[in-house]
């Protein structure tokens, strides 16, 4: 058996959300040091502010103004900070129940360590320097000796009842951007078949049950059920069983469209596998061309597969692996 | 139609059960290559066949490997070409059962095969589970899964519930419980270890691991010919909380009540539990919300505590509880699985077996 392969492997995406009403007077106050809280119909405030009733379900939209200070209902101390929190000094995990607020909001507290924090200690928001209408336009909270304090943070006077939730240029979107890190094993059948391809060689698998031979083996016969373990050298000439003819440039690939995509049933596979065809003007590849692969330096898996020139083959041949 | 025409529901019954030896990695094996040996095993155990099964649905999430439509290609295990009858949550397995359930109680099929698998060893599942919250007001944050439930766990401790050395002994008796069971990935003596976020330390978390399982479900005869001891499903039902926690109390769970309620767990004493508690202060919660006093034998697998496949550590609770009803050391049995923050949803299903 193979060493079994490992890549790292990072998948990254920003997470593209639109808002509602209530989340983007929310986030929007955020940027202007205002935090809002939404009524329910029983007179509770919901800090952080929802779109509907977690209970009743009904749609909500009577905001509120609610002081940026308030008290921790819970915590826990994470001496080791991981990547995208808040803060990368130890810090305490905390719910705050907000001065005018029923519920509590899950952000970091800056605190010296586990011993200056307890549950119904006093806080107050520290605002991000730069702020832009997200959860993270509160940097965190710290620790506060007085009692609470005026809605409006910024020391000017409010309206009467608090800010009333409309405000210039709102937010009415995020993007959160995600990243997760792997380290990618593609198993034992696919290691092997990547080992044999840095030798360019194309090996597959057989089905012990119904003797099919998988290109790539993916380590299973997807009609029996059972493990494919026989290794077969397929190839290296094929049969083109059907294409398609790409007319869009993909971004980062450096190949001049139009250019030829197919599905090749290597000689001895009972799976086409796909790959680009070169070496032919794109109009005239058709069903039943055959072909072979195309090796450049260091290339670990062929750049194209090219005519080989034989009789092209015949249908019957190839027409159960379309 | 009159109402002696009318079909009763019918009786479904788990039949068969089978799981991975839970390891702290498989990467010699991808996803269908660690869960085909179980997908066989608990064929084996019935005598059936691919094209025999109904009704096939599985549990699992790419997100764990980072491997894109995994799910579909661990289908390749099952034999699923000519098309089978098939279904995937992209939750734990015991959700998936619960389709299955659902099916087998309409009468479209008398079998089901139903799978799960986790593979959390390429990644950091701590992290992974972060992708899960609320995009808006949580993601953001980061807050990993251990941090989440350290909250929960000083909540419980300010009420009162529970303590440090509480919580150590949960773990311990997890721990210890699992040294009967072959599968476990962290058994005998562990040791607590230090805070990972406190006041949750090494012990009062689950080890981070791989594995796959599995069941079969048959309904009234057959479940009768296929086992000589059917683990009859006598109620199932799941429910969920508020997704955000400052509007939750942490230190309850009224939806593992409720869903235990409605599944009929309450009408009689049960004699086993298998909770889906992936850390000491959860089974806390769990033992207080099913109302489950000291006669009770909670957890004898070693639960999630002795091994997390995540994604299939909720179906396995049903299967661990169901095969002690097949061999006899049980006799009506509750089984619970999570998902989501901090409990924040729970399935109950109560099993029982016919008098012996
Ligand atoms: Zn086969």
């Amino acid at each position: 058996m193979p060493d079994v392969l490992s890549a790292p492997l990072v998948v990254e995406f920003p997470f593209t959300r639109s808002l509602g009403p209530v989340q983007s007077a929310f986030l929007t106050g955020l940027r202007e040091r205002v935090v809002l809280g939404v009524r329910t119909t029983d007179d509770r405030t919901l800090v952080p502010p929802v779109e509907y009733d977690p209970v009743t379900a009904e749609e909500i939209r009577d905001l509120v103004e609610v002081t940026p200070t308030g008290t921790v209902t819970t915590w826990a101390w994470n001496h080791a900070p991981r990547r995208g929190q808040p803060l990368t000094t130890p810090f305490a995990w905390v719910l705050v129940r907000l001065d005018g607020a029923d519920t509590a909001l899950l952000h970091a507290l800056d605190a010296p360590g586990p011993d200056a924090v307890r549950t119904g200690m006093r806080v107050r928001v520290r605002w991000a320097e730069e702020r832009t209408g997200a959860i993270t336009d509160i940097a965190c909270f710290e620790p506060y000796d007085g009692e609470a304090g005026e809605p409006g943070a910024t020391g000017k006077s409010v309206p009467a009842g608090g800010h009333s939730g409309v405000f210039g240029d709102p937010i009415t979107g995020i993007v959160a951007p995600a990243r997760l890190d792997y380290t990618y094993s593609p198993g034992r059948a696919q290691s092997a078949y990547i080992e044999a391809l840095s030798a360019r060689r194309t090996v597959g698998e057989r089905c012990p049950s119904c003797r099919k031979v998988y290109v790539p083996p993916r380590g299973a016969c997807p009609t029996c059920g059972v493990a494919t373990a026989e290794q077969v050298e397929v190839g290296p000439r094929g049969t083109v069983t059907t294409f398609c003819i790409v007319n869009i440039k993909a971004k980062n690939l450096d190949i001049e469209v139009p250019y030829v995509y197919a599905h090749i049933a290597l000689d001895g596979a009972d799976l086409a596998l796909h790959a680009r065809i070169g070496g032919i003007p794109y109009d005239q590849v058709r069903m039943g061309l055959r072909v072979a692969p195309v090796w450049t330096e260091g290339a670990r898996y062929p750049d194209h597969y090219r005519p080989t020139g034989e009789p092209d083959a015949a249908y019957e041949t190839y027409k159960e692996l379309l | 139609m009159t109402s002696e025409e009318a079909p009763g529901p019918r009786d479904i019954a788990v039949v068969a059960f089978a799981q991975t030896d839970h390891r702290r990695t498989t990467a010699e094996s991808s996803e269908v290559e660690m869960l085909m040996p179980v997908l066989h095993e608990v064929l084996a155990r019935t005598g059936l066949k691919t094209s025999d099964i109904g009704f096939t649905c599985s549990g699992s999430s790419d997100y764990l490997a980072g491997r894109a439509f995994s799910f579909t290609l661990a289908l390749d295990g099952v034999g699923a070409w000519p098309p089978i009858s098939e279904s995937h949550v992209e939750m734990d397995g015991a959700w998936a059962l619960y389709e299955a359930w659902t099916k087998l109680l309409t009468g479209d099929a008398d079998t089901a095969l139903v799978y799960a698998y986790g593979k959390c060893s390429p990644g950091s599942v701590r992290d992974v589970l972060t992708r899960q919250l609320d995009p808006y007001y949580l993601a953001p944050l980061w807050p990993d899964a251990i941090a989440l439930a350290a909250l929960q766990a000083q909540a419980l401790m300010d009420a009162g519930h529970t303590d440090e050395p509480a919580l150590a002994a949960v773990g311990a008796r997890s721990r210890t419980a699992a040294t009967a069971n072959p599968h476990a990935q962290l058994k005998g003596d562990v040791p607590q270890g230090d805070y990972v976020v406190r006041p949750l330390r090494t012990g009062d978390c689950p080890p981070v691991g791989d594995g796959a399982a599995a069941v079969i479900l048959a309904a009234g005869e057959r479940a009768r010919q296929l086992c000589p001891r059917p683990a009859w499903i006598r109620g199932v039902d799941h429910r969920i909380e508020a997704h955000a926690l400052g509007v939750r109390d942490l230190t309850d769970s009224p939806s593992a009540r409720l869903a235990a309620e409605n599944a009929g767990a309450f009408e009689r004493p049960v004699d086993t539990a298998e909770l889906h508690a992936p850390f000491t202060a959860q089974e806390v919660i769990l033992r207080r919300a099913l109302r489950l006093d000291d006669s009770v034998c909670v957890n004898p697998s070693g639960g999630a505590l002795a091994a997390n496949p995540v994604m299939a550590a909720g179906l396995i609770r049903i299967g661990e509880a169901a095969a002690r009803i097949h061999r006899g050391a049980s006799d009506r049995a509750l089984a619970h699985a999570t998902s989501g923050p901090c409990l924040q949803q729970n399935l109950v299903a109560v099993l029982e077996g016919e008098p012996r």
